[in-house]
């Protein structure tokens, strides 16, 4: 039987995958995703041990986890056009200066 | 038969998110994120939360990542920057990238390490599950209203940013 630990596990998966994305690839959008993956790994995890407890609270916290998650997606988005605006790249080594 | 369906929906979540990050494309990588979100959200319907398995596919696959993918068409620049980026296993790479893949690597131990050490839970969930709409937002207007309204104040600061900082600087 599928149980907690199940869920647990690959909500771990996800969220290495996530971190590899952020650590390894050198390219804004996909670190963006890669942010969005570890955020649905939380997500995951919230709502399995709501079920495990069996509260409605897990749920509700997935509801703002999303909230915040498409703020954050709103505005690093919009830096990110700012950012290409700027210097016609998105690898994050090119933007190393303070002030342009 | 439910076993079954989270298998198959935690196997095309995984190999989702691994083509997300192994993609060079980021067109490709959105797509493939939203079919990554998709089998989320069948798992969110195993798991007796019908209401967070919807709004992962309204809010999460149909408005955010139509947003990343908007911005990914409209900056038109669909590879990565090559000459920064040669092609190389993140272990021979040079110094930060390499240390990037040992913090993955780290990371990934880690979880593990903490996943062994919690006391296993054999078999099904034991508990009723609260899968009612009218259960959650119930909750949600009364317990937390607070942070509720707090939510609506954080997406108005947003909105207004990010029209800031997308805006084109107008000559003086």
């Amino acid at each position: 039987m599928v149980a907690l630990d199940h869920y647990l596990v690959l909500s771990g998966i996800l969220f290495s995958i996530g971190a590899a994305g952020v650590f390894l690839r050198r390219n804004l959008i996909t670190i963006l995703l890669s942010i969005e993956i570890m955020l649905n790994a939380v997500n995951l995890t919230f709502v399995a041990f709501g079920r495990a407890l069996g509260s409605a609270d897990g749920q509700i916290i997935v509801f703002f986890v999303m909230t915040v998650a498409a703020a954050e997606a709103a505005v690093g988005l919009a830096i990110v056009i700012g950012l290409f605006r700027h210097h016609e790249s998105l690898n994050p080594e090119s933007f190393a200066s303070l002030k342009w | 038969m439910t076993d079954t369906a989270f298998y198959i929906f935690g196997g095309i979540a995984i190999l989702a998110s691994l083509l997300v990050i192994a993609q060079r494309n980021p067109v490709y990588s959105v797509l493939l994120l939203i079919a990554s979100f998709g089998a989320l959200s069948g798992l969110y319907v195993l798991l007796d939360a019908p209401f967070v398995a919807v709004i992962q596919i309204i809010v999460y696959a149909g408005a955010i990542m139509v947003l990343f993918l908007f911005v990914v068409m409209l900056l038109n620049a669909p590879q990565e920057d090559t000459e920064h980026d040669v092609k190389m296993h993140p272990f021979a790479g040079p110094g930060p990238m390499r240390f990037g893949a040992l913090l993955a690597l780290g990371l990934a131990a880690e979880l593990g390490w903490a996943l062994t050490r919690t006391p296993s839970q054999a078999g099904s969930f034991a508990v009723t599950p609260v899968s009612s709409v009218a259960a959650i937002g119930r909750s949600l207007f009364t317990e937390y209203a607070f942070a509720f309204e707090v939510t609506s104040i954080l997406i108005l600061v947003a909105m207004v940013g990010a029209v800031v900082l997308a805006r084109r600087e107008e000559p003086r």
